[in-house]
């Protein structure tokens, strides 16, 4: 279960939202190493539908998760319109395929909130927390989370 | 860098060496193969760590390794046999100094218990033999020829004045102090620093000309000093002559005398005397330099038996540069770009037609040929020899030998084989593993090997070898084996078999492998951690490598390793299967056929054969294996390539076409991602993207109809 | 122009040491690491002065002043033995293979030039 960790202070961060079919998500900018276009993967064989493949960055070996899929949503259809963020947990790096990436916030802590007790499974597990923006709801992802688990460990 | 930080990490880099040295030598000592230059070369180890420890102010490691140096000197010297015990106390002071030494470089906690308890082991040998006590550094007794040092005079106070004591000073050199590079100026000048001086020559004693012996010594010197200085300081001047003169200080008691002198002479003066002493006895010095120079001319040149002497001493001194290992890294992923590189341009070319053109298509070979060349020697510079990592094991023996009281003698062979040092490196805590198992389960206790008609000590043999372009390690046991009943019921146990299958003695010795296996009934404490092999396997899998064991029941067991030379690079065959670009290690690939109608069979309902010159050889689907057709192809709408892997076993594998065979740079899929069945690492081709490349011996064994342990998890 | 200094040491970092003692007080370093390599590089480069270790491999220190001394020139070198400090022994056979003089081990980088002033010019 993701939890939001209660901050002392109101220390802001800065948040970089991206689109996801007709909903807003975020995730903290301090994780994100660039942004790319969206490139041909090579497939990984048995890999879980969500991992699109494998791309070449810049020599290394990026693995493509598609943010849609692993939310619950249908499967993307990327075009050379979307856009992929690298991002980085702890040492693993992967490219999330999102729609499109729209701007940079900054969010002091106490204005993020709790997620909402919602059915969806992928809510409670990938959502650390939302955010309200003009008239816009933001959720901000739990990257760990999201992250495939290194494959290799015991089933 | 700070200049000491930086000769304080080389100091610790030398200690590693030096440990190394010590570990060989001391091994050689101990069954008999050594000599008096390895003695020699144990206790400069030693000293060196010793003095380097002095420097830095290391005190803890600088007390044991004064302790285990002095008594290396006395094996040395001959005063101490290298006995069996001793030689145990010294492999154990190795180890110790090498935890020392670690905890000099890094902090933490060290044990003061075990150092001391290993320092009192080392005076009980010394004693023994010699009957001296060898204690802590004894205070230095200087040989003192100085007949005032026993009076323990002390400066009488005066009033109103500083200190001011006059020394009277004989001083007559022996030609020794010449010879030595010693000079009286120098002595004077010395002097001249502590107070007023004034000296006189004494040149009576020179004789005539022809009664001159130019070596001889004739001069004489009265000296005469008044300095704040204590007598101490004083003799100290002639501390390097001593032995090698006639030196005599006499101390005046200046509180006798009528009052004090008026302020001292000015500094300049003194030197000014000295000068005009020793010009006065310019005549007589020249006369002496010309009857030497004389001397010269006829005097055999010794100069050549010394330089015969240096060149017949050994001079294979090696030609070897130290080089910051980020540089080389960073050199060698350059390297990598620039093979994709020049692949990637190499596959431009074609698309643009250019090929057509001669002098480009030569062009582009001689590149592909000139950037082959740099990578291998650059990936030449990171081999090294496994010896250090088989050291290190060395020890682990020993250690794990004592904790559990088995006897065991560790071999090693091929210690010189090189491999790549980051697959050392990640090779380190695998066989660290596999030694423990080894020692910990293989091996029976002395008793029951004597029971058994084995020797009491066992044996661990560690070995390495280049096998077709990759490095085979084995680590064997001549233990107990495996014991195939009981891990068979272990697995059915833990649920990881079903109660009814059906394995092969090969699969129940692999099933050690999986994860959540452990045969520790009884908790040691050595490997009641619950690290089990399958951690093993992984870190073994991780470095593109395999690992597979064979026992004999009663006779031991034997852990294989197979990795590639390298981490970088490797020859493939470029495929297509499925809409997919595949690479398949060249050094697998026998042949490629395409086949014919009539040549291939069906085997049950899942499996085909092919045959080939009238054998018959399992044929594999790889766009269906790896999933990604979930129909059979049709084996004669492709290529079939026949391959050989591990234990020589012969399969043919179904791909769609083969585009071309080339040099690949290896990348890692485990870094970001994990372990896939199937596949063994990536690369980038031409054209950016990547591919993947195939594990053939996974391959093989996931499709054979027996099926890996992994796959019998049976539900329910 | 300063005055040339040749180190004798199988020790990188005794090495390192005096050089950066020496170097630093203004004199020009060079190095060896044996005796054998030692007696190469006396003859080649005629220093002002020498300090040699003692355990060394190949030729140790006493071998090599041995070897210097008997070599025309650097008969009268200064050379000074680096010895650790209970070893009154060694010093004894380092003078009388003909040592000029001796810095303990591990040394004070003033007192080092303190003893290179006293022996040499």
């Amino acid at each position: 279960m993701a939890e939001i960790e209660t901050k002392a202070n109101t220390g802001a961060r800065e948040y970089i939202t991206f689109r996801i079919g007709s909903q807003f998500y975020c995730v903290d900018i301090m994780s994100v190493r660039e942004i790319r276009g969206w490139t041909p993967a090579t497939q990984l064989p048995r890999a879980p539908g969500f991992v699109r493949g494998v791309i070449n960055l810049r020599g290394v070996v990026l693995p493509i998760i598609d943010l849609a899929d692993r939310l619950g949503f249908a499967p993307t259809e990327p075009t050379a319109r979307h856009v992929i963020i690298v991002a980085q947990t702890g040492r693993q790096v992967v490219g999330l395929l999102v729609d499109a990436v729209s701007d940079i916030i900054n969010m002091p802590a106490d204005k993020v909130q709790p997620t909402p007790d919602v059915g969806s499974e992928a809510a409670r597990a990938f959502v650390l927390g939302v955010m309200a923006i003009d008239d816009r709801m933001i959720s901000l992802i739990a990257l760990e989370s999201v992250m495939p688990a290194m494959v290799g460990e015991a089933a | 860098m700070d200049p000491m930080q930086a000769i304080k990490d080389t100091f610790f880099q030398e200690c590693e060496e030096q440990l190394g040295e010590l570990e060989t030598g001391l091994l050689a000592m101990e069954n008999g193969s050594g000599d008096e230059e390895t003695v020699n070369a144990v206790f400069r180890a030693v000293h060196s760590i010793k003095g380097g420890a002095g420097a830095f102010k290391l005190d803890k490691l600088v007390k044991f390794a004064h302790v285990f140096e002095t008594t290396l000197d006395k094996i040395r010297t001959g005063q101490l046999a290298p006995a069996t015990p001793v030689m145990k106390s010294m492999l154990r002071a190795a180890d110790v100094l090498a935890d020392l030494v670690t905890f000099s470089r890094e902090g933490g906690t060290f044990d003061d218990a075990r150092s001391n308890e290993l320092i009192v082991e080392l005076n009980a040998h010394c004693e023994q033999k010699t009957g001296e006590a060898n204690a802590e550094e004894a205070p230095a007794e200087e040989a003192d020829n100085n007949p005032f040092a026993a009076l323990g005079w002390e400066p009488v106070a005066l009033a109103l004045e500083p200190d001011v004591n006059e020394y009277v000073i004989i001083f007559k050199p022996k030609p020794e102090l010449y010879a030595k590079g010693n000079e009286t100026t120098r002595l004077m000048r010395e002097l001249s620093r502590l107070g007023a001086l004034t000296v006189h020559c004494e040149t009576a004693d020179i004789p005539l000309l022809a009664d001159l012996e130019p070596e001889q010594s004739y001069l004489s010197w009265r000296a005469t000093l008044r300095s704040d200085q204590d007598l101490a300081t004083v003799q100290s001047v002639f501390e390097f002559v001593d032995g090698d003169c006639h030196l005599d200080i006499e101390v005046i008691d200046f509180t006798r005398e009528t009052p004090p002198e008026p302020e001292p002479e000015p500094a300049a003066a003194p030197v000014v005397e000295v000068v005009a002493v020793v010009e006065e006895a310019k005549p007589a010095l020249e006369e002496v330099t010309a009857a030497l120079e004389a001397v010269k001319a006829t005097a055999p040149p010794p100069r050549e038996a010394a330089k015969a002497d240096a060149n017949g001493a050994n001079n294979a001194t090696q030609n070897t540069i130290r080089v910051d290992l980020d540089r080389v890294d960073r050199l060698i992923n350059l390297v990598g770009e620039l093979v994709i590189n020049q692949a990637m341009l190499t596959q431009r070319v074609l698309e643009a037609g250019a090929v057509k053109n001669a002098s480009i298509a030569t062009g582009l070979d001689d590149l592909e040929h000139l950037t082959r060349e740099i990578q291998e020697s650059v990936m030449a510079i990171r081999a090294q020899p496994v010896r250090p990592l088989f050291q290190r094991m060395s020890r682990i023996v020993r250690e794990i030998a004592d904790a559990t009281g088995k006897n065991v003698r560790l071999k090693t062979e091929g210690e010189g084989a090189e491999v790549d040092r980051t697959v050392i490196e990640r090779l380190a805590d695998p066989l660290t593993h596999m030694i423990r198992n080894a020692v910990d389960h293989g091996l029976e206790r002395p008793d029951q090997r004597i029971a058994a008609g084995k020797a009491a000590q066992g044996e661990v043999r560690l070995s390495a070898a280049h096998k077709s372009g990759r490095v085979v390690i084995e680590v064997a046991d001549d233990g107990r084996g495996i014991d195939r009943q009981k891990v068979k019921a272990i697995a059915i146990k833990k649920g990881l078999i079903a109660a009814d299958a059906l394995l092969t003695d090969a699969e129940i010795d692999n099933l050690l492998f999986m994860p959540g296996f452990s045969t520790a009934e009884t908790v040691s404490n050595i490997s009641g951690r619950g690290v089990g092999m399958d951690v093993v396997k992984r870190s073994i899998q991780a470095l593109g490598g395999r690992i597979s064991i064979t026992t004999k029941p009663g006779h031991g067991s034997t852990f294989s390793l197979s990795l590639p030379l390298t981490l970088a690079v490797l020859d493939g065959m470029v495929v297509k299967v499925a809409d997919q670009t595949l690479v398949v290690p060249l050094n697998s690939i026998l042949e490629t056929m395409k086949p014919k109608g009539g040549e291939v069979y069906g085997l049950g309902p899942d499996s085909q054969v092919i045959g080939i010159r009238g054998g018959f050889t399992p044929l594999i689907d790889v766009g269906y294996a790896l999933g990604f057709r979930s129909e059979r192809a049709d084996p004669m709408a492709g290529v079939t390539l026949l391959i050989e892997t591990e234990g020589g076993v012969r399969s043919a594998l179904m791909v769609d076409a083969i585009q071309d065979q080339r040099q690949v740079v290896i990348k890692s899929l485990e870094a970001n991602y994990g372990h896939v069945e199937g596949i063994a690492a990536a690369t980038i081709l031409g054209d950016g993207r990547i591919a993947l490349i195939l594990d053939a011996d996974a391959i093989v064994n996931a499709s054979t109809g027996r099926n890996t342990p992994s796959e019998m998890l049976l539900a329910g | 122009m300063s005055m040339k200094i040749l180190t004798v040491d199988d020790s990188r970092t005794m090495r390192d040491m005096l050089r950066l003692a020496l170097s630093g007080a203004g004199f020009n370093v060079v190095q060896a690491v044996d005796g054998v390599d030692g007696l190469d590089v006396l003859e080649r480069e005629t220093p002002d002065l020498v300090i040699t270790d003692i355990n060394m491999p190949k030729m140790d220190g006493f071998g090599f002043i041995e070897g210097a001394r008997r070599i025309d020139r650097f008969r009268v070198v200064p050379i000074l033995v680096l010895t650790t400090e209970s070893d009154p022994d060694k010093k004894m056979r380092a003078k009388n293979a003909g040592a000029t003089g001796w810095i303990v081990k591990p040394f004070d980088p003033v007192k080092l030039v303190d003893v290179i002033r006293r022996v040499a010019a």
